[in-house]
């Protein structure tokens, strides 16, 4: 029996080898997210573009104009010249947010008096107002600090941060992580469950079912190449964000590998589990990219905090495998804690795998209707 | 012309024929719009906190309760030394820890300006940003309130200046809210995102079930097949947007500040450069499987890249240009532009530039690479 399996898996490997714009995607995949991820996808604010209404004019705003481009974080577009121009860099989208410095900027400034900086936002794009205030409040600060020479005063308390894990705050340690969450999830998921839709589809499903092996088998069979597959980019993933971008492995690699393993696994078997509820690859597909795909990506905390979502969505979080995978990865690969550590997460996606077989069990037929 | 209207009408027979199909082109971006426009926020809403108060004082009470009065943290434990803490912070429990070293209060009656210890779990760098921001806000007016409280003792103190105060005021937005900004942009992003993969599988899926052999043997000429294909989704795609929109207005009350026939016009034009992608995909594939890989993944580049999520101008220069030939970027931007700042016609002419010259390019690809004879 071994050994007539052992054929079958090599059989579908070949069928997967010798397909060589599939593999050059699989492969290809997960290489180009990584570095758009790694590259490309930030939220920093760098260089936002910005309008100046100057009513003051003089040197004192002047200085506070070059004070704001000199951080980075803002680059001047444009010098206003009346209220009525401030709509037009807002709506063609050419400009984030206008600084408006009131008439007498200079006399209330050194006066010490009471002087207000008036900011109009973009607000359609809430991040990036929030963001772009804060920045423009902390350089307004700094310009005040630098210009009227205050001194700290010693009696108030202050705090000294020191940031764990992640000193430089680079975005590649989030997003490695959740990039082979997500990778795993698509291939081994998506691609099980439309070979097995494409086997009903096009009806060589029933010769597989006359032939010998159990249909159990003929499953693993099918599934077995895609998982090692998966695997494989895994650790090309890992390996990329170690060199490329210096993400660490802290914990110990053998956990970490096993943790993939595990998880591919849970993502096998959900893959597995869409294909019984589907007729054609179609379906599959939708099932699996709209039902799998974005909400991996967007309720599994990988791109945005699920503390900061409405409860519904958060408890919709945590039926995702992809939640508990990327916490364990973060885990082992960041904090670099052991299995005692991240017991209930195991626990879960072990919990998960079982259910999703069970439910595929319940669901496969042996015969077709 | 004949030819062409039976042909669309075969491929509408089609379409709604296949009964699984139909609810999930409907329903499921309905609820996608629904769930991940609440999803998609940068917001820090609860940052979880444990404190190690090695003072016990009156004043570092004071501060755990500020605190833990402040809706946006959670106090998470108050262990007694810091191991305890840091192990939390390896179980992933709290975000910050916070130590408060042994005469604390001593030292800022003593004008020694005692220093905060904080441990922060930075691996979300923004959120770590954030986080520690709203802490450093506490204790700041913490220290302000110190001043006003005990003017007495404080009162040899050089008189500071008034510090310039910078107001802010949102346009298009004024409360900020997360859903408007992202509903037109994920409600774009699903149109397009749909339509691609659809008709990706759609040409390759005859080839590999054999019924392409008959059109081939009929007189159908190369972009009467093509534009066969294609009407058919793009009116998929406009009855797609066009619930979408009548969605997230009534759930979201996003607003329809511009005019509402330029953003059909445009979807139009859009519409038909992506359906051109999604055939040219389907014509150069092999299999079904084949072409949803090919598609899925440009449409993860071009989601990736289209400023739904992170935004185009903060990425370098070289990928700010990579995506003028993304569709889906230009499809987001006027969503955005005209909904909410209700951006006319002149505003979004170079998406509307950019998308046409696609539209043409990927639709002349697809009528070139479609091969009768095989």
């Amino acid at each position: 029996m071994f050994k007539v399996f052992m054929a079958f898996v090599r059989k579908e490997f070949y069928h997967i080898l010798r397909d060589k714009r599939t593999l050059l995607i699989l492969f290809g995949m997960p290489l180009a997210q990584v570095l758009i991820f790694g590259y490309a996808v930030t939220n920093e604010f760098k260089d936002a573009r910005i309008d100046v209404l100057d009513y003051a004019k003089d040197e004192t705003s002047e200085q506070y104009i070059n004070h704001l481009q000199s951080s980075g974080n803002f680059i001047v577009r444009k010098v206003l010249a009346s209220q009525k121009d401030m709509e037009a860099g807002m709506k063609a989208g050419k400009t984030k947010l206008v600084v408006s410095i009131p008439e007498n900027f200079s006399e209330d400034f050194y006066a010490g008096s009471p002087t207000q900086i008036q900011v109009i936002t973009d607000g359609s794009d809430p991040n990036n107002a929030n963001t772009l205030v804060q920045y423009l409040t902390e350089m307004t600060r700094s310009f005040q600090q630098m210009k009227r020479n205050e001194s700290p005063n010693p009696y108030s308390i202050h705090v000294a941060s020191r940031m764990l894990y992640n000193p430089q705050l680079a975005s590649a340690y989030n997003f490695v992580p959740g990039t082979i969450a997500l990778i795993l999830l698509i291939i081994c998921a998506m691609l099980t469950s439309l070979t097995i839709a494409k086997e009903k589809e096009i009806g060589t499903m029933e010769i597989l079912l006359v032939s010998p092996l159990s249909p159990l088998l003929i499953i693993l069979g099918k599934v077995a190449p895609y998982a090692l597959l998966s695997f494989g980019n895994a650790v090309i993933v890992i390996l990329i964000g170690f060199f490329v971008f210096d993400v660490p492995v802290l914990g110990s690699t053998v956990l970490l590998l096993g943790m993939c393993f595990l998880y591919v696994f849970t993502a096998l078997s959900l893959g597995i589990f869409i294909s019984t509820t589907v007729k054609t690859q179609q379906e599959a597909m939708m099932k699996s990219l709209m039902g799998l795909m974005m909400p991996s990506m967007l309720l599994s905390g990988f791109i945005f905090p699920l503390a900061s979502m409405p409860v519904v969505l958060e408890y919709i979080g945590k039926i995702i495998p992809a939640t508990y995978f990327i916490r364990i990865l973060k885990g082992v690969m960041l904090r670099g804690v052991g299995l005692n550590f991240i017991l209930f997460e195991v626990g879960v996606l072990l919990m998960m795998t079982l259910g999703f077989l069970l439910l595929s069990w319940r669901n496969f037929k042996i015969r077709l209707e | 012309m004949r030819r062409l209207r039976f042909l669309i009408q075969k491929e509408f027979i089609q379409i709604f024929r296949n009964k699984a199909l139909l609810p999930m082109m409907t329903l499921l971006p309905i609820i996608q719009l629904i769930i991940l426009s609440n999803a998609a926020s940068n917001e820090v809403k609860d940052v979880r906190i444990a404190v190690v108060d090695h003072d016990q004082s009156e004043l570092s009470r004071a501060l755990s309760n500020k605190i833990v009065a402040n809706d946006r943290f959670s106090l998470l434990a108050a262990p007694f030394n810091k191991k305890e803490a840091l192990d939390l912070m390896q179980l992933d429990e709290v975000d910050i820890v916070l130590e408060v070293p042994h005469d604390f209060e001593k030292q800022l009656y003593r004008g020694e300006a005692p220093q905060l210890q904080t441990l922060v779990n930075a691996i979300n760098g923004q959120q770590a940003t954030v986080g520690s921001g709203y802490l450093n806000g506490i204790i700041g007016s913490l220290n302000k309130e110190i001043r006003r409280n005990e003017p007495l003792f404080f009162s040899g103190l050089p008189k500071h200046n008034e510090p310039v105060v910078v107001t802010s005021n949102n346009w298009y937005n004024p409360e900020l809210d997360y859903p408007h900004f992202m509903a037109p942009g994920i409600l774009a992003e699903l149109t397009a995102l749909l339509t691609i993969v659809l008709t990706a599988m759609n040409t390759v899926r005859e080839r590999e079930i054999g019924t392409i052999e008959q059109i081939n043997v009929t007189p159908i000429k190369k972009w009467e097949f093509i534009l066969g294909k294609l009407v058919p989704f793009l009116c998929l795609g406009l009855v797609l947007l066009t619930v979408g929109l009548i969605a997230s207005k009534l759930i979201f009350d996003i607003p329809i500040r511009g005019n509402i026939g330029l953003i059909f016009a445009y979807a139009v034009v859009n519409l038909i450069c992506v359906l051109g992608f999604g055939l040219l995909i389907s014509n150069f594939a092999e299999t079904q499987q084949q072409a949803i890989f090919v598609a899925f993944f440009f449409v993860l580049i071009f989601v990736l890249m289209c400023g739904l999520f992170t935004p185009i101008d903060s990425m370098p220069k070289w990928a700010q240009y990579a995506t003028i030939p993304n569709p889906l970027a230009h499809f987001i931007s006027v969503s955005r532009k005209v909904l909410l700042k209700g951006s006319g016609l002149a505003d979004i002419k170079m998406e509307f530039v950019y998308t046409i010259i696609l539209a043409l390019l990927f639709n002349a690809a697809a009528v070139w690479s479609y091969k009768k004879q095989e």
